[in-house]
């Protein structure tokens, strides 16, 4: 029993969060950063900052993660960072020669209030910009927000230095990325091209956190939305953010400086998030959807009638993302199943109004956003009433061992499971997998546990 | 050793106060050092006849972490040991930071140790307590006496009210004490009484009144204190004075600080509000 001390009684907590779900700001605004091509993210702080942030994301991609530090000392917390940041813009541009810095600060840097506009000035005076080079900041103090908030701030800084409107309308729609893997970003993709409607998505992960094996080490891989894309991306004719809390304030800011209008949505998990997403694209790029998606639509019907009968009135308990919790409740609720218990660090009003809407036919259903929303509160739930599968990130490990549930992967961090950056979660397809991991995960166990003379060659 | 911070409003005469209390207390044979914790580096130029000081933190920076103490700490008006905390430019970084890497090192480059035979360490620390920085003289046993400089000023009384509410908090805690107040006159009406009315309430002293003089200026512009410019003058005997007092005070208290309601009556009630 790792976790032999939680009780079923829960005592009203104020200041106490055990087991968070979530991370801080800065590892989201390094994971944004990595979706563009040619750009290295460097955190304005402590070594200690940079090397955490680095392997909060390498444990999960099984990928290097590159990243470059302001290396603060004793001294640049007293005297401010410039000295340092400005010395690390010169020998990144001069040793690693990205096409794009993307700074993040962080507690310590925005706490003695270090100005970046005015670092970035400085640099940029004193010649350690080359030509046609670009550096760019976002603030993300970890004590406000959460990794979901520092992704956001990264991508609406992205839109913000670089979105330009020239009188040359183009018929393209902007997809805003939310936090998602590289396999629902090149999904994604692969279903605006199945439509032929020409998109420029950005950020873009798929081709830098997934890229191949093949004995050539590329310190910027070829994948991520280009320079050239995100500048044109002022000129598109319409916005679809994914995921409210990652990409609402990119596509405002869009809107400010862009004139571009725009529509935030749920990220496509599950068949009525992707038809919702499917039918905005195929209205603002004036195209109908091809028959091909029909089919797979078809298809994830087909498996989820097959497997009605062992999803139906399953109790779920899932934790992670607002972005990605709200679509994947609202899947598991149209297959029948029942998402009882769902928890997230991240505050949000998102969360809060979409579940009460979501699970309104549920009432034994518990969920809850914020800080004290955490892995304790949600396994004391467990406690008091058990659940027949988890989906979540793999903080949940502990559970699904201490009380025998199956445990289905899903979010951010995934550490201890190869894989997940490979097959999507989005899109017709992307759902398919997933009731496939659910299936996996419910039959193995009955199959596992239950007496010998049940044992069944189908199911 | 007697570790002495001293606080108030900021343009009060702290620095000024300090040094001159110094140099009384450095005439009567006491072994002082003076620690200016304010990141403009201008609490020992009395002392020094100057600002000839390179500060804790330029030198940090200048010369990394292997600092010699001599490098840092200068002997100024007879044989007292000056040294200066120094900071940031303004606007940028944190100086309450710089305070505690300053103190930090200072202790551990030796500058308090029994072989240097100190009677006395002054801490002269910038304005108000704005942040736990500016609070590190009188933390972890550091400063276990502060004496405030006021004057009867709104604004000063107010300055040292909220002052005495840190040293209240760490009071609690740790072994600070409040020493008494120095009335820095400003040649306000009634001032001497309402200061010494002001500080019954705070549980405290009056220690001394230092009445106003244009001699303090005149030494200032020639980069003295008042004792070592002009020795036989009356302002002079006032700073030996107080740095007698403080040398016998026995009095330290943790002091509790007034509401705000209770301040304004104590000015309505010198006459200072009419």
């Amino acid at each position: 029993m790792l976790l032999r001390h939680t009780t079923a009684k829960e005592i009203d907590r104020k200041a106490l969060t055990i087991n968070p779900a979530k991370t801080c700001q800065p590892v989201g605004a390094m994971y944004a950063a990595l979706g563009f091509h040619g750009c290295l993210p460097h955190s304005h702080g402590s070594q200690g900052c940079c090397s955490y942030h680095r392997s909060a994301l390498s444990r999960h991609f099984r990928e290097p993660i590159m990243a470059g530090t302001s290396s603060f000392s004793e001294g640049s917390s007293v005297f401010g960072g410039q000295a340092n940041l400005v010395q690390a813009i010169d020998v990144m541009f001069t040793v690693y020669n990205p096409e794009i810095i993307a700074i993040h600060t962080t507690c310590l840097s925005e706490t003695i209030g270090d100005d970046m506009t005015a670092i970035i000035a400085k640099a940029k005076e004193d010649g350690h910009i080359p030509e046609g080079k670009n550096v760019i900041y976002c603030n993300t103090p970890s004590y406000v927000g959460t990794h979901v908030t520092g992704y956001s701030n990264m991508v609406a800084s992205f839109v913000k230095n670089f979105a330009t409107p020239t009188p040359k309308k183009r018929n393209v729609v902007n997809l805003v990325a939310g936090w998602m893997e590289p396999s629902d970003n090149a999904e994604i993709k692969r279903l605006a091209s199945v439509m032929e409607a020409r998109t420029i998505l950005f950020p873009d992960m798929s081709g830098v956190l997934d890229a191949p094996l093949n004995g050539h080490y590329k310190m910027y891989p070829d994948g991520g939305t280009s320079l050239t894309d995100m500048k044109l991306s002022g000129d598109s004719k319409f916005t679809i953010g994914l995921g409210p809390t990652t990409t609402a304030d990119a596509c405002i800011k869009m809107e400010n400086k862009c004139k571009i209008k725009f529509e935030v949505l749920d990220i496509p998990i599950g068949f009525k998030a992707t038809d919702r997403f499917l039918m905005t694209l195929s209205r603002h790029a004036n195209l109908p959807i091809p028959e091909k998606l029909s089919d797979e639509r078809g298809q994830l019907i087909d498996l989820i009638a097959d497997s009605a009968k062992y999803l139906y009135g399953k109790r779920v308990a899932l934790w992670g993302d607002p972005d990605t919790l709200v679509p994947l409740t609202e899947f598991l609720v149209s297959m029948d199943m029942k998402p009882v218990y769902i928890v997230t660090g991240t505050q949000s009003p998102y969360f809060n109004d979409r579940m009460a809407e979501i699970l309104k036919d549920i009432p034994e259903a518990k969920f809850m956003s914020g800080e004290r929303a955490d892995m304790f509160r949600m396994h004391q739930w467990i406690k008091q009433q058990g659940v027949d599968l988890l989906i979540g990130n793999t903080y949940g490990k502990y559970i699904a061992r201490d009380e025998d549930i199956p445990f289905v992967r899903f979010g951010f961090p995934i550490t201890d499971r190869p894989g997940h950056n490979y097959f999507a979660k989005t899109g017709y397809q992307g759902a398919a997998n997933l009731v496939k991991q659910i299936m996996d995960a419910i039959l193995d166990k009955i199959d596992r546990t239950c007496p010998e003379e049940k044992v069944e060659f189908q199911f | 050793m007697r570790k002495i911070a001293i606080y108030g409003k900021g343009g009060i005469g702290k620095s000024t106060t300090t040094q001159n209390t110094v140099a009384g207390l450095a005439e009567m044979g006491r072994k002082v050092m003076v620690v200016g914790c304010d990141p403009k580096a201008d609490s020992t130029r009395l002392l020094l006849h100057g600002l000839a000081q390179k500060t804790v933190l330029d030198t940090l920076r200048d010369e990394g972490e292997d600092i010699d103490l001599d490098d840092v700490m200068k002997p100024g008006f007879q044989n007292t040991s000056c040294v200066e905390s120094g900071g940031p430019e303004p606007g940028v970084g944190c100086a309450g930071r710089g305070i505690i890497t300053s103190i930090n090192l200072l202790e551990q480059l030796g500058a308090y140790d029994e072989d240097k035979q100190l009677d006395y360490v002054f801490y002269d620390v910038l304005g108000d307590v704005v942040c736990g920085g500016f609070a590190m003289p009188i933390r972890d046993g550091k400063a276990e006496e502060v004496y405030i400089v006021c004057s009867g000023e709104m604004m000063a009384m107010y300055a040292a009210n909220n002052i005495c509410k840190s040293i209240a908090k760490f009071g609690k805690v740790g072994t600070v004490r409040l020493g008494g107040l120095i009335c820095n006159s400003r040649k306000v009406d009634n001032e001497a009484n309402m200061i010494e009315e002001f500080a019954k309430k705070l549980g405290t002293q009056m220690i001394h009144f230092v009445p106003r003089d244009n001699m303090v200026q005149h030494a200032e512009i020639n980069r003295k204190t008042v004792i070592d410019h002009a020795p036989e003058h009356p302002q002079a005997d006032e700073y030996r004075s107080l740095a007698k007092k403080i040398n016998e005070n026995k009095m330290f208290v943790i002091p509790t600080p007034l509401a705000m309601n209770e301040l304004e009556d104590l000015l309505v009630g010198f006459g200072i509000m009419n």
